[in-house]
């Protein structure tokens, strides 16, 4: 049975699943409930690391104010930890820098088939294609995904690639889509989970180039199917 | 006319072509399937937006059948 108009899931119908999940047999699968649990260890992270090194920073002040340059450092700290891992985050779909290889424009009309008008024209605009499915609305780019989940308050990102090194970009780009498109909560599986918060953190990040794709995808995450 | 390409580093390359009734021209698409699928690729039918599926055995009635890399985590 399907549900809003997207495939079985691999779970109703394993004949589905995506066949890269057999050389990651220790994982299990990514579901809307474990994302969310992910989700909210990484926002358990990010406190454990911000909060500690405020409170350093207040009780230094509190007890001796000469040590202003040490709670300096001590902020600076809570800020740049959680900035580092929103790079992380960025980086999985940041445009890899290189000569544009000679199949790109057979790739990339390629790739237009596969992708409805207006998806298309936001692709060729960011480099990203956007995918609405089941756990979300996803943003997939040559080398790695994001995924905004539903009500657009969160984002995950996740490092995945193709494995043929010599495609070009809008190629790599086909290879994920059609992953994705096969089974979803597998490509969520097999690839690797980088990053989790709000999506305000992965957008200063991200190459601005590809922020009006992820406004496009929070606005889809929003609104009603 | 039903095809089998393949996504490789020249965009794609058309590697078959068949219609239903060509007997031959099927029988020889699957053998370059199967023989693609032995180096690897996945072969790969897109039902429209949002919808793909994976098929193990060439259709004969699929418009195209996309032969893809395997993904994997970076």
């Amino acid at each position: 049975m399907e549900a809003a108009g997207f495939p079985q899931t691999a779970e109703e119908h394993p004949a589905a699943a995506l066949p890269e999940l057999a050389a990651v047999p220790w994982r299990r699968r990514a579901s809307e409930a474990s994302l969310r649990t992910r989700g909210r260890l990484w926002t358990l992270t990010t406190a454990a690391h911000v909060v500690p090194f405020i409170a350093v920073a207040i009780v230094l002040m509190l007890i001796q104010p000469l040590s202003a340059p040490v709670a300096l450092a001590s902020l600076a700290h809570a800020w740049i930890i959680p900035e580092l891992y929103a790079v992380r985050g960025a980086n999985t779909v940041r445009p890899k820098r290189r000569a544009v290889p000679v199949g790109e424009s057979v790739a990339q009309g390629f790739l237009g088939d596969l992708l409805g008008h207006d998806e298309r024209e936001l692709q060729r605009r960011t480099g990203l294609a956007l995918e609405r499915a089941r756990l979300g609305v996803w943003l997939v780019g040559e080398a790695g995904a994001v995924l905004v989940t539903p009500g657009g308050r969160r984002v995950h990102c996740f490092c995945v690639t193709a494995a043929d090194k010599e495609l070009p970009p809008s190629d790599r780009i086909a290879h994920l889509l059609l992953a994705l498109r096969t089974d979803e909560s597998g490509f969520a599986t097999v690839a690797n989970h980088a990053f989790s918060g709000a999506p305000w953190r992965l957008r200063r990040r991200m190459d601005p180039r590809g922020r009006p794709a992820l406004a496009a995808a929070r606005a889809a995450a929003t609104a009603p199917q | 006319m039903s095809r089998l390409i393949r996504m490789d580093n020249t965009g794609h390359s058309t590697l078959a072509e068949w219609t239903a009734g060509d007997e031959a021209a099927y029988t020889a698409a699957v053998e370059t399937f199967r023989r693609q699928l032995d180096d690897g690729y996945i072969g790969v039918v897109s039902d429209g937006p949002g919808h793909a599926t994976q098929v193990r055995e060439l259709p004969v009635d699929a418009a195209t059948v996309i032969l893809r890399r395997p993904i994997a985590g970076g």
